[in-house]
């Protein structure tokens, strides 16, 4: 036990304290985003028709191509990841960050195309249209605007993290800290993805 | 207060570790951008004394107001804004941040024998979030149509529909709550990596243990009155209807959310004050602490069933009976852990050679009040007594038991055990003993008063009462002047030694934790060498039953006593 903080260890400390924070912050992304589920669970057991309905309203077409591109782009980062740190190959590493970004933005796109058809069809909050209806129905769409917009914001954290990673390959500039800033950006697009996963069935696949 | 706020625009002073580094811009900006954890310190010591005082300050013109039933001094609206500031700053500006903030970050990478905080450049980053976060909140104060009157719990629907400047304040909550989670992210990896050769979890000082288990509760509760105040936002804004029953919403959900933060938020307010008086018993009875083991896994014990009991707050909100009697049954569970904590400071004290110093005063002043505030919260804890005395005076005086009786008292206590360290100077420690009594007098007159008031049937919240209350609500509002005499002379104290102090020595008290083994005040990098932990934090005696801590002449050796 006393021997296990000597001085040769500390650049791996270093690694393992990063790895240690950003675990705890995923943590405390998880229980923000819980605290919505925890709304979704409540109202959906109250309103499970409305809820249907509402579900019926979301195109699950663009919903399951948007997983795709979700998961997809997982995949690219850890190609990504693994080329650089056991390849050591920097320019394969750069081409799929590049990759992630863009179905990231990919995402977004699509997302924004999706959000649109809403506000053409009169379902957003405060919309003459969706006040008229349902209680559950009016929740099932401040809930779904609330969750996925909330979860857009975090892709675009994420994207914006990955750029920076994306840069210091770009100008070889990756030393051992920022291998764990990739490799933390690299979990926390994992978390984005992750928190997609649940919100896909709850909100396109009901029935 | 403007305590130690002359030290920053002054690098030349005697504060070594004020003393900018190299190659570092000098004078104030040196300091704001220093990721130094005592610096960081510091720099949370000056902004969370200061909002004290002028939640104190608020808190005093209440208590005017109360001097007479028809007194128009703050009526209406702004005596809710008032009770709604004082109450937000107090939470959010002082209780929560300010032990694991201000000596969180001077001592914990002492007290380990580390060199700073996992993440220094977060912490820094941490510290601005804190004080965006305060701006935010003042900023409500001076737009719009002024503070919220809301309390500090933002209850909906009429956090939706008031017209007062809640975004401002909701948004101010959720920057302070991200400065929280960091916090506590931080010092959770600060404890599990920084650590010096030897220094075994089993050897922690209790402090440390204290705030660890609240750095987990930070990092685990938070995020939930992050999204909750999001929330807020997001119905004020675009209307989504998740609380707002003419959608059907349901507002007794957002007091679930709420509750499931700010309950497991009391614990973070009182737990590093625990550690605190943890520490500071045994150094004053001059005996290795009782039950160690037992103390530490109570504050785990505590942060772990104090996350479940949120729903106490709600037994007469709406939910359902199974509900109020599953949260009272583990409501009472959360005071085995408590009591453990107090049981085993006095088994501490017992046969101990005891030194009545100013911080082993608050420390004995801590246990008396946050055993009175304990006992009244079982009181509130069960359903039937819950239904006469909610929403009365009996739980403002409850709360103050335990969050300034107890918190408050802890950070005092931790301000003059502490303070010959961080600054080199020592106090006047007669007066402050005298200060000490005047405070412990006045806080008991005051609180104790609006415990009784409470009982009788004082609602809350109200700027006006029935005449029949006209004498004790006169008694209190005199008892909170006596209080807030004690608290002057206490921090005049402070700040008379903190410049015309003796210079103090390295270990005055006789500590045995790590902190007492560097200088007075100690330099920009605490430890020369890392240092190699052999024993634990509060053995005092050497193998001969020699006193370690003679520099400091006892009247007797403590040990021959046994």
């Amino acid at each position: 036990m006393s021997s296990s903080h000597s001085q040769s260890v500390e650049a791996h400390d270093e690694g393992v304290k990063a790895r240690v924070g950003i675990w705890l912050f995923l943590l405390s992304e998880i229980l923000l985003f819980g605290g919505m589920f925890l709304l979704y669970s409540m109202y959906r057991y109250k309103n499970p028709a409305d809820f249907h309905a509402g579900s019926m309203e979301l195109s699950r077409f663009d919903g399951t191509l948007n997983t795709i591109v979700l998961l997809t782009s997982s995949l690219t980062v850890v190609v990504a990841l693994f080329s650089l740190h056991v390849k050591q190959n920097m320019r394969r590493a750069a081409i799929f960050l590049a990759a992630t970004i863009g179905l990231g933005l990919t995402f977004l796109v699509v997302k924004s195309f999706e959000w649109g058809a809403k506000f053409e069809h009169g379902l957003y909050p405060g919309a003459k249209f969706l006040e008229s209806q349902p209680h559950g129905f009016i929740l099932f769409f401040g809930l779904y605007f609330t969750m996925t917009g909330l979860h857009a914001l975090h892709v675009i954290v994420g994207m914006v993290v990955l750029s920076f990673v994306l840069n210091f390959v770009l100008r070889r500039k990756i030393t051992p800290e920022r291998i764990n800033i990739m490799e933390n950006g690299a979990l926390y697009w994992h978390l984005v993805d992750i928190i997609w996963i649940f919100l896909f069935p709850l909100f396109y696949l009901i029935s | 207060m403007d305590e130690h706020g002359g030290g920053n625009g002054h690098p030349h002073n005697h504060f070594p570790w004020f003393a900018t580094s190299e190659g570092k811009p000098a004078g104030l900006i040196g300091f704001l951008t220093s990721t130094n954890h005592k610096r960081i310190g510091t720099l949370y010591l000056v902004p969370i004394l200061s909002f004290f005082s002028i939640a104190v300050i608020l808190g005093v013109l209440m208590r005017i107001q109360m001097l007479s039933p028809n007194s128009k001094f703050l009526a209406g609206t702004l005596y809710n804004q008032i009770f709604t500031l004082h109450g937000v700053i107090m939470i959010f500006l002082v209780v929560i941040p300010a032990i694991p903030t201000i000596f969180g970050n001077f001592f914990l990478p002492i007290l380990i024998g580390g060199k700073d905080m996992a993440f220094p450049r977060l912490n820094l980053f941490t510290w601005y979030l804190y004080i965006a976060g305060a701006v935010i909140l003042l900023v409500s104060l001076l737009t719009g149509k002024g503070p919220a009157d809301t309390g500090w719990t933002f209850y909906v629907p009429y956090s939706l529909r008031t017209t007062v400047n809640v975004p401002f304040a909701v948004f101010g909550v959720f920057i302070l709550g991200m400065s929280s989670i960091l916090t506590g992210l931080n010092i959770v990896t600060t404890v599990h990596m920084e650590r010096a050769p030897g220094m075994k979890f089993s050897r922690l000082p209790l402090s440390i243990w204290g705030i660890y288990a609240t750095a987990w509760v930070q990092v685990l509760a938070t995020p939930v009155i992050g999204i909750t105040m999001v929330l807020i936002l997001v119905e004020r804004i675009f209307g989504i209807g998740v609380f707002d029953p003419s959608k059907g919403g349901d507002p007794l959900l957002y007091q679930h959310l709420f509750w499931i933060y700010s309950h497991p938020a009391v614990y973070i307010m009182i737990l590093p004050a625990m550690g605190v008086i943890s520490d500071i018993i045994p150094v004053f009875s001059r005996k290795n602490i009782f039950g160690y083991k037992t103390i530490a896994f109570s504050s785990l014990a505590i942060a772990s069933v104090g996350s479940l009991v949120w729903g106490h707050h709600m037994y007469v909100s709406g939910q359902s009976d199974t509900a109020g009697i599953v949260f009272s049954l583990l409501t009472f569970l959360v005071a085995v852990p408590s009591a453990i904590k107090v049981f085993n400071w006095v088994a501490t004290l017992y046969k101990g050679s005891i030194k009545m110093d100013p911080p082993f005063l608050y420390a004995l002043g801590f246990i008396a009040l946050f055993a009175i505030g304990g006992l009244t919260g079982l009181i509130l804890g069960a359903l039937s007594t819950d239904v006469h005395t909610h929403d009365t005076y009996f739980v403002v005086g409850h709360f103050h038991y335990v969050i300034f009786g107890g918190m408050g008292f802890g950070l005092f206590a931790a301000l003059h055990y502490w303070f010959p360290k961080m600054w080199g100077k020592t106090y006047n420690e007669k007066f402050a003993v005298v200060a000490f009594i005047v405070l412990f007098v006045g806080f008991n007159v005051f609180y104790m008063t609006i415990l009784i008031l409470g009982w009788a049937g004082m609602p809350r919240r109200y700027y006006s009462y029935l005449p029949q209350f006209t004498d004790l609500q006169r008694i209190a509002t005199y008892g909170s002047w006596i209080m807030v005499a004690g608290l002057v002379m206490m921090f005049g104290n402070l700040l008379h030694g903190l410049f015309r102090g003796k210079k103090a020595e390295d270990n005055p008290w006789g500590g045995a934790t790590l902190e007492w083994q560097i200088p007075s005040p100690p330099a920009e990098h605490s430890f020369a060498e890392t240092p190699v932990v052999t024993h634990g934090p509060y053995v005092f005696s050497d193998d001969n039953g020699d006193d370690l801590g003679k520099k400091e002449p006892h009247e007797q050796q403590p040990q021959s006593k046994r």
